[in-house]
This record gives structure tokens, C-alpha cells and sequence, in this order.
């Protein structure tokens, strides 16, 4: 294949990530980085620095639309971002230090189990919670736009919130990929804030996780320009279109498609811990 | 537009609230838009450099070789691109080092934004993610 050829393929590839990162809350990375390798036979580093390129544009492409239409809640990522950049740091420490095997292969069952948990609507009484004193205190509680009209609510478990995204983020940094995925979890399924909630504010997060190691990569040369360039322009225009379906997405599809992609990183983490990376 | 309320549901336990941070998510979602809008058309510019020289060279990423060190840090970026040896992909890595500080840049506004509105609490828990941040981005070898 030649440049041509390559950037047009992979841009049309990446234009999909986007579109499903930006609709599931995940990211770019985790459909982008097993195509690359396995299809494109790119090398594993370019392909996590090219990943991490696609976390960041999904991210702030989605992001605009997503914060701007009041999706997003602000006060709920910037507090959990706390425990997610933390727990990158701690990750990236632990990184060379304990084998990422056994850790992939648990990660993937935990993440089988949540695309069968996850794919369930929410019931009427699931939706009707009680104020949580400390969501209150740290005025987590919003609103967003509902499709028939605003609908407020209650954050829940925030201690046990926090935890799950403090592990997501030393995931991350462990793993490389994966992150997105336990912080909608931890939101959806521990704090049981609305899905759509989840998902982009968990969208508006990623990105700041991935900021904060796109300087490693890009210090140790994993991205590379003819590589990123068609990723990050393919990407964009898949998380615009994204963000525009999922105003007007009913939640019970776009749990689907999650819980789809959940499934596929699930079983790509189980590859990962029994036969290496992919 | 003023925030709509949800009907009425019955035996609603809700307390309904009115849509704070208004102002602040649409300063925030402007300043991504503009940030990421730059970064896409610098890696565009550079993309149709990169592709008018390159298009028929052989596409090959099977064997890692690590970038050169002028794509590894934010100097040797901008000097590449003023110099003109980047022959596009300089100016490509230079979209991407714009894309990257977005998410920065929106971190960094909430400090200002919580400070208008006068909470304490999140200012500080902004600082706090603002200073990790910084602190594994620039601690990472990257330069300034």
C-alpha cells in the first residue's frame, strides 16, 4: 500500500472509531488499536500513540457539542478526574513492576460481565433516587436534556464512585487502553447517573487522562505524523457526526452499541492476557 | 433559552434544580470548538505538504524505529516547522501538539470559570487536576 492509499483507508476507519467513541463515551482506542495492528500491520507503539492521538480528538470534538447542549456534567468530571489522574500516575509507576497478564485476563471477565449488565434500561424506580449527603454536599446532583424535556438527578455512592475511577485510571496507565470503559461503568452501574450522563462526561474526561500521558508518548517517538494525521482528521469528523446522533439517540440503542464495544474490549483483553498484545 | 423543567412525575423524590454552570459550559464548549477546529486545519495544511510529496512512497509501519528527535518535544516541533525541514510532517506534529493542549486548556479554564462563580471547593479540585497534569505532561521529557 502506499501513503495514498494507507491515510485514505485509515482515515475511513477512524472516522468509525470516532463515531462509536464519541456515542459510547470510550474513545477512539479501543476499535483503532486492534485494526491497526492486526489489519495494518502497524507496530504496537505507533498504534498506542495514534490511539491515544484519536482518545483526545474524540474527546474535545464531542466534548463542544456535549458540555454546550448540557450533557456533561462539569462538576461530576472534574471532581472524579481527581482520583483518575492520580491513579494513572500510580499505574504508570506500577507499569514495569507487576505482570499486566494476570491483570488483562481479570479485566476482560469483569468486562464481559458488564456488557450483560449494562445492556438493561433503567426501570421507572431506578431512576426516582433519594439526595445522596455527600453528592449534595459536593453539588454533583444536575439536569440534562431528556427527550422530553430537562430531567434532573441524584448521584449516588459517590466514595464507592470514586474508588472505581481511581482504579480506572491506574487501568489505564497499566493497561494502555481500557479506561473509558470503567468510567462509564463506575458512573452508570455505582452512581447510577443517567447514561447519556455517563457517556459524555465521561467523553469530557478521557481526554484530560490522555493528555496526561501523551507526553510520555510523544517524548519516547510512539507518534508519528503520516500515521496520526489521517487517525486524528477521520476521528474528528466521526465524534462530530457522533455527538450530533446521540442528542437525539434513544438510551436504549445507544446501550446497546456500548454494550457491544464493551464486549469487544472485553474479549480483546482476554487475547491480550493469554497470547501477549495485540 | 431558559432551562425547560421535566413534567411532573409521579411521587417525583426530586428536588428539580435549575441548569447551573450555563455560562461556563458554553464559554468551555466554544474555546474546545476553536481549539480543535485550529489543530485540524494546522494538520490539514500539513497534511496536503505531507501527501502532494509522499503519496506514492511505500506506507510502512510494521517495524518500530521511534519518531527523530525533532517530533519528540515540543522545541524540536517548532523548530522543524520554522525551518521548513518538516516537509509537512513537522507542521502535522505541530496540529497534533495543539490537539493535546486542549484538554489542557479546558482544565485550566474551570479554575477561572469556578472563580467567577465563586466555588471554593471546585477551584481547588481543578488546581488539583490541573497540577497532576502539568506535572506528568512536562515531567515527561517533552520540553518546553
Amino acid at each position: 500500500m502506499n501513503v495514498l492509499e494507507f491515510t485514505a483507508v485509515v482515515a475511513i476507519v477512524s472516522f468509525v472509531a470516532g463515531l462509536l467513541g464519541s456515542l459510547t463515551g470510550l474513545g477512539g482506542g479501543v476499535v483503532l488499536v486492534p485494526l491497526l495492528t492486526i489489519f495494518f500491520h502497524v507496530d504496537i507503539r505507533y498504534a498506542i500513540g495514534a490511539s491515544l492521538v484519536s482518545v483526545i480528538a474524540t474527546s474535545s470534538g464531542a466534548a463542544a457539542s456535549y458540555v454546550k447542549e448540557g450533557f456533561s456534567n462539569i462538576r461530576i468530571g472534574m471532581f472524579l478526574e481527581i482520583a483518575t489522574t492520580l491513579g494513572a500516575l500510580l499505574g504508570a509507576f506500577l507499569a514495569t513492576r507487576i505482570p499486566t497478564s494476570a491483570l488483562a485476563i481479570i479485566f476482560g471477565a469483569v468486562l464481559l460481565y458488564s456488557a450483560y449488565l449494562s445492556r438493561k434500561p433503567r426501570t421507572q424506580a431506578e431512576r426516582s433516587l433519594p439526595l445522596d449527603p455527600l453528592a449534595t454536599r459536593l453539588r454533583l446532583n444536575g439536569s440534562f436534556p431528556d427527550l422530553e424535556g430537562r430531567r434532573s438527578y441524584n448521584v449516588q455512592r459517590v466514595p464507592t464512585g470514586f474508588s472505581l475511577m481511581f482504579g480506572a485510571g491506574a487501568l489505564s496507565g497499566l493497561l494502555g487502553i481500557g479506561s473509558g470503559a470503567v468510567k462509564v461503568l463506575a458512573m452508570d452501574q455505582a452512581m447510577r447517573i443517567p447514561f447519556k450522563v455517563s457517556t459524555t462526561t465521561s467523553n469530557f474526561m478521557i481526554g484530560v487522562t490522555a493528555a496526561a500521558s501523551a507526553g510520555v508518548y510523544l517524548s519516547r517517538g510512539y507518534v508519528d505524523p503520516g500515521l496520526s494525521m489521517p487517525v486524528m482528521l477521520g476521528v474528528l469528523a466521526g465524534s462530530l457526526l457522533g455527538s450530533r446522533i446521540l442528542v437525539k439517540a434513544e438510551t436504549k440503542s445507544l446501550r446497546l452499541v456500548f454494550s457491544a464495544v464493551i464486549l469487544v474490549l472485553g474479549l480483546q483483553m482476554l487475547y491480550h492476557g493469554f497470547w501477549g498484545k495485540i | 433559552m431558559p432551562a425547560a423543567q421535566a413534567p411532573a412525575r409521579q411521587s417525583q423524590p426530586f428536588k428539580p434544580q435549575p441548569w447551573r454552570d450555563r455560562r461556563i459550559e458554553v464559554i468551555l464548549g466554544n474555546l474546545l470548538r476553536t481549539g480543535v477546529l485550529i489543530s485540524a486545519a494546522v494538520v490539514l495544511l500539513g497534511a496536503s505538504i505531507y501527501l502532494s510529496r509522499h503519496a506514492h512512497d511505500p506506507a510502512d509501519y510494521g517495524v518500530f524505529r521511534g519518531e527523530p528527535s525533532e517530533y519528540r518535544t515540543i522545541r524540536g516541533v517548532i523548530q522543524s516547522v520554522i525551518v521548513g525541514r518538516g516537509r509537512g510532517q513537522g507542521i502535522i506534529q505541530l496540529g497534533l501538539l495543539l490537539l493535546i493542549a486542549t484538554p489542557i486548556a479546558r482544565v485550566a479554564f474551570s479554575v477561572v470559570g469556578f472563580a467567577i462563580e465563586r466555588d471554593r471547593l471546585y477551584v481547588v479540585f481543578t488546581l488539583i487536576v490541573l497540577a497532576i497534569l502539568l506535572y506528568s505532561f512536562l515531567g515527561s521529557g517533552i520540553g518546553l
